[in-house]
């Protein structure tokens, strides 16, 4: 029973990042209707910014800081010069947008950096710890924390600030917004950082792990948009409660399923996204869309 | 300008295309040949991604897995079975269109986006499939083709149009001319009445439903017939590759086949070859330009300046923002222009 709980935690934690990554998709989703290929790899490359800052010296938090911060300015650069071009354009012509952007990042970190394996620093130590006769590590209650942390503080910006207002109610109804003085356009690039800054710090909690090399996030990003899909598209709650439960699914299957091992891990997440895509499209938390003939 | 002259014309510029296809060969290096092979191996699959995208209007970022159904059951008849390898294609092509059936069934309730992320799903998972899979596909280690009795070309003496034909040049006649039939038959089924249902489908699902086009049967008939085209795809490269392992097939190849389809152009035909050509040509052409570029830059700067993917994703970016419906579009665009309005 104590060995249930393990896989639990640890589903929690890596579901933990999931959900980060998931909140960056939706949150992206929400505001610009647009999903975000490129996630992933900006994740990716944040946290190698994240790793050069400390290679040249700078302690960790201080590097981790300055990292959000060029996330930040990363995502809201990109919106304003990639993604507002094609606003109005097909959707197919964004989704190659964003998939040319996931390649530019992809190919400018192996050319920057190199594909050797990189190790990155934890923000938690790897110490274990007992509660209740279950053993965790401090590293997966670290992410676990520092994932509902961002949760709730981006559900008090939305809902108690005036500038998470505006964002909302330019995603919602931007013309109308306009109307009262809501710097539309703005808005939609601010989302964009937020979701960058999401990003970089699912980076930073999922490096220590899986080592940072330019491919780290590709199979976390499928897990992430099964997880986003899983718990709705446009629902923020829902991707943490949906990459949570993903994660501790995966886990938990892996474990306790012969027949699917490490190696299935991809193939599980696509059957689950496909499950829900097909009985359930709008996920558990999302809204129904109707649209009227 | 009138239909008749249109058509003639079409014609025309048709059977041009293929005599030019045919003496190519003769005057360019046995390297180029291969070049060549695979700009058609791809010049198919797009192709039939066209079908899908650009005539029928559903997205999908799985394609490259299709292609990897088609290439293993190329390379599992071969190297199991002792089937030759020109007859493999066919049965490629059949195999991994009744998959795209089966996909095609389930997919009729996704859309849009939802479908973009279903089948990017399939393209990422895929090659964990055919690990798992390794009695039946070698797994990690692959399965060879080289040299194996049931490959065709080797030791053959082929004599066509006056000379004798090298390893590449059968490639390229291979390829090509499946790649003409492939061609012929895509603008046979696109002007047909399901070639409407497909444009009808892709304009507007309510219009189509209510002018009496069964969009369930629209839309998997699109999958089967542009999975039908990536097997083919696939096992042309299976053959010209002589070899056939997970990476053969990675995740990078459904989003270079729908990166060709939109450069192309969607919907349109003549597209699909502006799209593998840049699929195929573009990377080379970076390293080169690269190469000669980075003399100036410090060593990361080289380095950026040379990576065929950096390169590749920067010029696909821009084509995008400039050109959102593709060198297809340009050309639609252009032969407009001689008709009256």
């Amino acid at each position: 029973m104590a060995d249930f709980f393990q896989q639990v935690v640890a589903g929690l934690a890596s579901g933990g990042i999931y959900a980060s990554l998931a909140l960056a998709i939706v949150l992206i989703y929400r505001t610009t209707r647009v999903v975000n290929f490129a996630q992933g790899e900006m994740a990716m490359f944040t946290t190698f910014v994240a790793w050069t800052l400390m290679d040249r010296g700078l302690s960790f938090w201080p590097a981790s800081a300055l990292t959000l911060a060029i996330a930040f300015v990363g995502g809201v650069a990109i919106e304003r010069i990639v993604i507002r071009p094609v606003e109005g354009a097909p959707v197919l012509t964004v989704v190659i947008v964003t998939i040319g952007l996931a390649l530019l990042l992809s190919g400018l970190a192996a050319a920057i950096w190199g594909s050797e394996v990189k190790s990155f620093r934890s923000a938690f130590s790897t110490r274990a710890i007992d509660v209740g006769g279950v053993v965790v590590s401090v590293q997966d209650l670290g992410v676990i924390a520092v994932s509902l942390a961002l949760v709730v503080a981006l559900w008090l910006f939305f809902r108690f600030t005036k500038l998470g207002l505006a964002l909302r109610a330019a995603a919602v109804n931007p013309d109308e917004s306009r109307l009262v003085g809501v710097r539309v356009g703005w808005m939609l690039a601010l989302g964009w950082g937020l979701a960058a800054v999401l990003g970089a710090v699912a980076g930073m909690l999922v490096a220590p792990t899986v080592f940072l090399e330019p491919n780290m996030m590709r199979a976390i990003l499928l897990y992430a948009f099964a997880a986003a899909v899983l718990g709705g598209l446009d629902s923020p709650l829902g991707a943490v409660v949906g990459g949570l439960a993903f994660g501790v699914i995966q886990n938990v299957v892996e474990t306790y399923v012969e027949a699917v091992g490490a190696t299935l891990r991809l193939p599980v997440a696509l059957a689950l996204l496909l499950l829900v895509l097909l009985l359930r499209p709008q996920g558990l938390f999302g809204r129904a869309a109707v649209s009227r003939v | 300008m009138r239909p008749r002259l249109r058509l003639g014309l079409k014609l025309t510029a048709f059977a041009l295309g293929v005599v030019a296809l045919a003496f190519l060969p003769r005057y360019v290096s046995d390297f180029r040949a291969f070049e060549l092979h695979r700009v058609g191996v791809f010049f198919v699959a797009v192709l039939g991604l066209n079908v899908l995208t650009g005539y029928t209007g559903q997205i999908s970022l799985g394609h490259g897995a299709f292609m990897a159904i088609g290439g293993y059951t190329t390379a599992i008849l071969m190297t199991r079975y002792g089937v030759q390898d020109v007859w493999t294609i066919p049965v490629a092509g059949v195999v991994t269109g009744l998959a795209g059936l089966a996909f095609g069934l389930p997919a009729l309730r996704l859309s849009g986006l939802y479908l973009a992320l279903a089948t990017f799903g399939i393209a990422i998972s895929m090659p964990s499939v055919v690990r798992r899979a390794e009695g039946l596909t070698g797994g990690t280690t692959g399965l060879n083709l080289f040299g194996i009795p049931e490959q065709t070309g080797l030791g053959l003496e082929v004599r066509l149009l006056g000379r004798t034909l090298t390893y590449n040049d059968w490639l390229y006649y291979l390829t090509w001319g499946i790649a003409v039939a492939a061609f012929a038959l895509a603008w046979l089924v696109l002007a047909s009445r399901l070639g409407r249902a497909f444009r009808a489908t892709r304009d507007s699902e309510v219009a189509a439903t209510s002018s009496g086009v069964d969009l369930a049967a629209t839309k998997t008939l699109a999958f089967g017939i542009s999975a039908v085209y990536a097997g083919v795809a696939g096992s042309l490269l299976a053959i010209g590759t002589a070899f056939v392992d997970p990476n053969t097939f990675p995740i990078t190849l459904s989003i270079t086949l729908l990166v060709g389809a939109a450069v192309g152009g969607l919907g349109s035909l003549v597209g699909p070859l502006f799209g593998a050509l840049f699929v195929v040509y573009v990377p080379i052409l970076a390293e080169r330009f690269g190469g000669e570029v980075g003399g100036a830059l410090p060593p990361w700067g080289q380095r950026i300046v040379e990576s065929p993917t950096v390169v590749y994703a920067a010029v696909l970016i821009v084509l995008m923002l400039v050109l959102p419906s593709g060198a297809g579009g340009l050309l639609g665009r252009a032969a407009d222009r001689t008709q009256r309005h």
